[in-house]
Order: structure tokens, then C-alpha cells, then sequence
């Protein structure tokens, strides 16, 4: 969808922001550059629509040459969203989202409807359409700047470090947010960070820099955390990246264990861990019977031990599987369905065993 | 007789409200004059003042013309002028011109230049050619410090336009000069000057006033600053989070303390 051909960009003053950069996007997935400040990230992404233009190489958007034709025509046909919005101090909400639709010529009336389509899209309630860019906080806002880039309805999206200048409850929105629009939209995204775990959230390919503008890995972020190209590359992804690999692992194969299960009101059994459960079979704690030394007693909601994270079996990767494991007070994880109900016990030593498999299937490979 | 009362006494003489020598013909002559002036010079000012601040280059020459025409005498330069070309309407105009364009053309090129950054490139990006950066995005933007430069040429040249009387034309600069020239009592030299001082100052004013409505009609609210100016309950700014339930009033709550 979008190939970078032995790309380099040299400023006047002699630095090279991008250092022969060869790398093809996928349609239709979200790529991510990260890298430190000064590694030719976001200089990459603004040569995908010429907003700067590349001293050597060629990049492709769909098969065509950036470089031919009219600048101001493929920007249009490129969604565009900056860190700090950008968006229109002087016009209202709606009329931000609908500018592009008006630049292709669209009537008002058309280009204002599309606007209200958006809104609703990306999450914004309409009574904030008539309102200007400076009485919504930043959340708010980049919300907008991702619908008004919506707007036209582009395959291609540009995303230059847009979550960072809010705080982290909201990014963590915002990127779940912008997860579920690419599961609906399928858009082809390019997303610059220089954060590892933004890129890690977001990205289904990642390409990771380093100063000078030299790309020095292009991978899926599971093989990024379980085989980094070389020591730049670990360092930069981190801490803990065997823990966080965990979580690009199916948990699909992983055995279920038998779990002992009660319910409030029934009597605290002789010795060891049962969960305590509703009446809709949702956990609601442990009961030690050995420790108490109270057995024979009714089980009250009131002194039970709290439970750790639930490994929730449709959706959780190995590493919400070792996690349930780790953080539940009886080293037995609780295995659950969409609904919330116990299905089973989940073990550490599985996890491992499972991950030991997936190793030997080349599966992080 | 007091200056106050003889001044109150010449407002209300109606022969001073009639004819070609009367106040609301020499208002209308004072405001034909200023706004040729400001015309001329808004036309030579502000498109330059926008393309430099556009461009981002010769802002250092835009600073040093400003700085230069400020730095000129207006009355010597009329009388420099009138000496060149002859008595005529051109000269006045010019040496007004010269006193409307420096704010003109600070007003719109630091306008454009204040201009968030990051917005002009999220237009360029979306895909707007210059021209459409510069008119829908620039301009609108550039409007309160534009008219803020609007606003203080209008004050200086309504009140250097007495100059206009000087070399023999109209204006409210009339009462001045007649005032000082032609009458030889002193009483009667310093009403018709205090006079036409009032008239001035009044004109401005009202000037002052009609180009504030117009800035508020013009101007976008958005680009008002948060806080200020009158505003409704309804545009209060809106949060990321819900309300905080603590600041709700708990029932339970009501009346236990004592």
C-alpha cells in the first residue's frame, strides 16, 4: 500500500533526518514508527503525504510516486492527525470535521452531515458540534482531529504522535478507542511514538529507528519482544519484554483445571482454597479452609480473601492467563467466559508449558 | 464668561450646526479625509502585511518600515508634500497614509505570524493550497490583532486629520486653526478651539466604539480567549471525565450533623 524505496532526506544544513529507508506498509493494519526524538519517525511519516519531500528515493502510495502530480491533491485523498490537533481555533466542531469534504467540493449541506457521521463515530456527544476547539479539553480534541481526518473517507491514515500531549487514563482511551474504529474501518494507518508501549498496544507491525534515521528492525511486535535485532533494539523496547511477549501468545490449547467452587452459605471446607462464587457463578473471593481452622462454619461475603486478575478465556492472551495465576492468592488462576463465569483454574506451570510449545512451533517467530 | 460655559453656549448656537462652515459638514469632510487615508492605506498595508507574515520572509523589513514611518514628523511631512506636488488632496491623504499603514501592517503580519503553528500545518496537511491557508485560515486568525492595528490607525489618523486644515481644506481641524487665526478675543479664540478638540475626541470615540461591534461581529468566538467577554452557562467548557459524584449532594448525609 505504501513502499518507501530507498528513501533519504537531507536537510539544508547537511543532517540526515532519513537514512535510505526501504519498508513496505501494509493495507489495511496500523504500522507504527517509534524510535527516540531525532530518529526520522515523524519525517518519515510527513513524507508519505509531502508535507516533506524526500532528497533520494521514491515512496508509493497505492502504486503512484508521491512526487507526481499535485501536492495539495493527495494530501486530500491522506488523513492527517498532529499531536496537538491543529484544529481550526475559528470554526466550530463541526465545520473542523467537515473541511476536507469542502475542499473535494462537497455541498455544506452534504459535507455537515458527514461531519455529524463522524462524530458519532468517533465517540463525541452532538451537542459539542457547535462548539469551538478551545472549549474542549484535549481528549476531546484529538478526538475531533481523528474524525476530521476521517471525513472523506481516506484509506490511508497518518497519525504523528497524536495521544502524547494527554494524560495517561485518556491515551489509554483514545488508543482502545482508535482500535475499535480500525476494526470497523480498516483503515492502512501509519502511527509515530516514541513510546514502546503505545507502539506495542497499537501496532500490528512495527518499525523501530534510531538516530540518524536508520531503520534497525521492521517486525511484528511479539517477534520485536522475543528476538530484538540487536542491543539497540532491547534496550529500547524495555523491561520485562519476556513478561510483555506473553501477551502477542494465544492462549488457545492452554488446559483448564478443575477449580473447587462454593457458594455463601455453605460451610468452609476442611483445608485448603475454594472460590466462592454467585449464583450467576461470578467469583466473588477465596475461602481458606485450612488457615481459618474454621471449618464447619457458614461461608461469610464479608471475610472472603480478595481475588486476583481473571484470565478471560475467549479473549486473553498467556499473559492475562499468567497473570489470573500469579495474582490470585491460591496460585490457581480463574478462568472465565464472556459472561463473567467461572469456567475452570488456570496453573503458571501450564502457561509455560504452553509458551515452551509455541516457542517449539516457531509460533513468536 | 468661563471657557465652560462659552464653549456650552457655542454648541448650542445653531449657526454652528448649519451650512459649509457648520459641525456636521466639517465632521463629514474629517471622516471623507481619514477614510480615504485609512483606505489607501489599508489596501497598501495589509495585503503585504499578510503575504509577509505568510512567507515568513522580509518580516524584518515589514518591522523596519513600520518603525521608519512612525519615526516621521506628519506635519512637516504635509508641508514637504505640499511644497513638491501644490495644494491639492493628495498630500493630505499621503501624509495620512503614511500615519495608517505602520499599525496596518504590523497588526496583519503579526497576526498571521501568531497564528498556531501546528494549525497552519494541519491545514497544509489536509490538503489547502497556500491560498486557502492563507484566506481561511491565516486571515481569520490574524483578525483580533488585525483589528487591533485597524483600531489604532483609526485613532491616529482622526486625530492628526486637523492637519488637513493646515494647507487650506476642511475637516475639524478648521475650528483650531479659525479659532487660533481669526478670532482676537481670547475668550472666544479658546472656545472655538476647545471646541473643535471635543469634536475630535467625540469622533474618535465613537469610531472606537463602532469598530469594537464590528470586531465582536467579525471575529470568530472561538478565538476569543477562554473567561472573557459575556458567556452562557452552556459554554462552559466541557471535561474528559464525568462529573465528580463527591460534589453531588449525598441525601444520607442531610442533616446528621449537629
Amino acid at each position: 500500500m505504501i513502499e518507501f524505496r530507498e528513501v533519504t532526506k537531507r536537510f539544508p544544513d547537511g543532517t540526515v533526518a532519513v537514512d535510505a529507508l526501504s519498508l513496505d506498509v501494509e493495507a489495511g493494519r496500523i504500522t507504527v514508527f517509534v524510535g527516540p526524538s531525532g530518529c526520522g519517525k515523524t519525517t518519515s511519516l510527513r513524507m508519505i503525504n509531502r508535507m516533506v519531500e524526500p532528497t533520494a528515493g521514491t515512496i508509493l502510495v497505492g502504486g503512484r510516486d508521491v512526487m507526481d502530480g499535485d501536492p495539495a491533491q493527495l494530501r486530500r485523498g491522506i488523513g492527517y492527525v498532529i499531536q496537538q490537533a491543529g484544529l481550526f481555533p475559528h470554526r466550530t466542531v463541526l465545520d473542523n470535521v467537515a473541511c476536507v469534504p469542502l475542499l473535494l467540493g462537497w455541498s455544506r449541506k452534504r459535507a455537515r452531515a458527514r461531519a455529524g457521521e463522524l462524530m458519532e463515530l468517533v465517540g463525541l456527544v452532538p451537542e459539542t458540534a457547535g462548539r469551538y476547539p478551545a472549549q474542549l479539553p484535549g481528549g476531546q480534541q484529538q478526538r475531533v482531529g481523528v474524525a476530521r481526518a476521517l471525513a472523506a473517507d481516506p484509506p490511508v491514515l497518518l497519525m504523528d504522535e497524536p495521544f502524547s500531549a494527554v494524560d495517561p487514563v485518556v491515551r489509554q482511551s483514545l488508543q482502545d478507542e482508535l482500535l475499535r474504529l480500525q476494526s470497523e474501518l480498516d483503515k492502512t494507518i501509519v502511527f509515530v511514538t516514541h513510546d514502546i508501549d503505545e507502539a506495542l498496544k497499537l501496532g500490528d507491525r512495527i518499525a523501530v529507528f534510531r538516530v540518524g534515521g536508520v531503520l534497525a528492525q521492521y517486525d511484528r511486535p511479539g517477534v520485536l519482544l522475543a528476538r530484538p535485532a540487536d542491543d539497540f533494539v532491547d534496550g529500547f523496547v524495555g523491561r520485562d519484554r519476556g513478561y510483555r511477549g506473553l501477551g502477542f501468545l494465544s492462549a488457545d490449547g492452554l488446559p483448564l483445571g478443575e477449580l473447587r467452587t462454593m457458594t455463601v452459605g455453605e460451610s468452609v471446607p476442611e483445608r485448603g482454597w475454594t472460590l466462592v462464587v454467585d449464583a450467576d457463578r461470578r467469583p466473588l473471593g477465596w475461602v481458606d479452609g485450612g488457615r481459618n481452622g474454621a471449618s464447619a462454619t457458614a461461608v461469610r461475603a464479608d471475610g472472603l480473601v480478595p481475588g486476583g486478575s481473571l484470565y478471560d478465556t475467549g479473549a486473553d492472551s498467556l499473559r492475562g492467563a499468567l497473570d489470573a495465576a500469579l495474582s490470585s492468592p491460591s496460585g490457581l488462576g480463574v478462568a472465565v467466559d464472556g459472561t463473567g463465569a467461572v469456567v475452570g483454574s488456570v496453573s503458571a506451570d501450564d502457561v509455560l508449558t504452553r509458551l515452551a510449545a509455541a516457542r517449539a512451533d516457531g509460533a513468536a517467530a | 464668561m468661563t471657557i465652560l460655559s462659552s464653549v456650552l453656549a457655542w454648541f448650542a448656537d445653531p449657526v454652528h450646526w448649519s451650512g459649509p462652515e457648520g459641525v456636521p459638514a466639517r465632521v463629514l469632510e474629517h471622516v471623507y479625509y481619514g477614510a480615504l487615508a485609512l483606505l489607501v492605506g489599508a489596501l497598501l498595508a495589509v495585503p503585504v502585511g499578510l503575504l509577509v507574515g505568510h512567507t515568513g520572509r522580509g518580516g524584518f523589513l515589514v518591522v523596519g518600515l513600520a518603525n521608519w514611518l512612525r519615526s516621521l514628523p506628519d506635519l512637516g511631512l504635509l508641508i514637504l508634500l505640499v511644497l513638491l506636488v501644490g495644494i491639492g488632496l493628495v498630500p493630505v491623504v499621503a501624509a495620512l497614509v503614511v500615519l495608517a499603514v505602520p499599525p496596518l501592517l504590523a497588526g496583519a503580519y503579526a497576526g498571521v505570524r501568531n497564528t498556531d503553528r501546528a494549525v497552519v500545518d494541519a491545514a497544509r496537511g489536509m490538503g489547502m493550497r497556500e491560498h486557502e491557508v492563507l484566506l481561511r485560515v491565516e486571515l481569520p486568525n490574524a483578525l483580533p490583532l488585525l483589528f487591533g492595528g485597524l483600531r489604532s490607525a483609526v485613532l491616529q489618523v482622526v486625530a492628526t486629520t486637523s492637519v488637513a486644515a493646515y494647507v487650506g481644506f476642511g475637516g475639524l481641524g478648521r475650528f483650531l486653526i479659525d479659532g487660533f487665526r481669526a478670532q482676537a478675543d481670547p475668550i472666544a479664540k479658546y472656545t472655538e478651539m476647545t471646541a473643535g478638540v471635543l469634536l475630535i475626541a467625540a469622533l474618535a470615540l465613537l469610531l472606537e466604539a463602532v469598530l469594537a461591534g464590528v470586531q465582536r461581529a467579525v471575529v470568530s468566538p472561538g478565538l476569543r480567549a477562554p473567561g472573557r467577554g459575556a458567556r452562557s452557562p452552556a459554554d462552559m467548557v466541557l471535561r474528559d471525565d464525568p462529573p465528580c459524584p463527591l460534589t453531588e449532594t449525598k441525601p444520607e448525609t442531610a442533616g446528621v450533623n449537629p
